[in-house]
């Protein structure tokens, strides 16, 4: 009886600290298992994360691609990058920030909304009121000519 | 008088647009960089020739200095090399290069066969250094004054030409103001 509890009693401490060295080998392998065979980041949040910062970096060797589409040598290190500070806790905010103090504003495709780009952000707008503009003075004016089928006035 | 002024309006604004745009003598895929005024990256690295030796520009704090960003396997750093070997015989600052993503053994022999125009060379294999300095293209070139501030960046292969009227003027303000 009391050598079976002893038995039980060494068998726990041994699942125990087995347990133990599991959760260690897990911790310290945690870094590595971030990111999988393909280079996918195994946590489904981080990886939608960095498609969506990636899609929004310009590659500035070929300056027209995204560095999510690019396979320049550049575009391959700037991924890396992102996956680290992705793995390392950074906010969106705060990678993109990391890449505008080192490659300027024309590393993001669309550029934020202050005063600088004020003009680029509402040309659209000032465009489609100048436009409607015009429709509506041609429409206006068209709209007080004569109709071809009327008769016309007699002199 | 409206019928005759906007399109004499528009065609200034095009002439002003396109004379801008179409200047052949602006490179289009140039862009400033946003490190010009602010202090300049630190890296410690190892030397390419030595890979027991350390390089750090931290080590030229004080002093004016440039650091050229170059490979093996940049075809234009090819074309540079003879103008930075005459710049470096003026002995008007000291030039650092960083080896960007390169080998080792390659860049020893680049240096052994065309001449080595630097006082030091980092070796930045996997380069993080040169992602700090928003470097994206080589061969690319900074100017540090005495402040530990980039103050000026040439992308594209120096010529003695544009070290004559780029850089020695920078240098000599730097160094004026700086001193």
């Amino acid at each position: 009886m009391n050598g079976s509890a002893q038995g039980s009693c060494a068998r726990f401490a041994v699942l125990a600290l087995l347990l133990a060295g599991i959760v260690g080998a897990y911790a310290a392998g945690a870094a590595e298992q971030a990111v999988d065979a393909n280079g996918q980041l195994t946590d489904q949040g981080l990886q939608a994360r960095f498609e969506r910062i990636t899609e929004e970096l310009r590659c500035l060797v070929c300056q027209n691609e995204s560095i999510a589409d690019s396979n320049a040598d550049l575009a391959v290190d700037l991924r890396q990058q992102v996956r680290e500070m992705l793995i390392a806790g950074k906010s969106n905010d705060a990678i993109f920030d990391f890449m505008t103090n080192r490659y300027g504003e024309f590393v993001r495709f669309s550029p934020p909304l202050e005063t600088k780009t004020l003009f680029i952000w509402g040309a659209p707008f000032a465009m489609l009121l100048l436009g409607g503009f015009i429709v509506f003075r041609i429409v206006r004016h068209r709209s007080r000519l004569p109709l071809d089928d009327e008769p016309l006035p007699k002199p | 008088m409206w019928k005759f002024l906007l399109p004499f309006a528009a065609f200034v604004a095009l002439a002003v647009l396109f004379a801008f745009g179409l200047n052949p003598s602006r490179d289009i895929h140039a862009l400033p960089s946003p490190l010009i005024g602010k202090p300049a990256p630190m890296f410690t690295l190892t030397d390419v020739l030595d890979p027991k030796r350390p390089v750090s520009n931290a080590a030229l704090n004080g002093q004016v200095y440039v650091l050229n960003v170059w490979a093996t396997w940049c075809v234009a750093c090819r074309e540079e090399h003879e103008a930075l070997l005459e710049i470096s015989q003026q002995h008007a600052v000291p030039i650092i290069g960083l080896d960007w993503k390169d080998q080792r053994d390659k860049a020893r022999q680049w240096l052994e066969q065309l001449g080595n125009p630097y006082q030091a060379v980092a070796f930045d294999s996997d380069g993080r250094a040169a992602i700090d300095w928003g470097v994206y293209g080589a061969p690319e070139t900074y100017l540090v004054d005495g402040q530990g501030h980039v103050i000026y960046k040439y992308i594209s292969p120096l010529t003695q030409q544009v070290w004559v009227r780029e850089f020695l003027p920078r240098i000599a303000a730097a160094r004026g103001g700086g001193a």
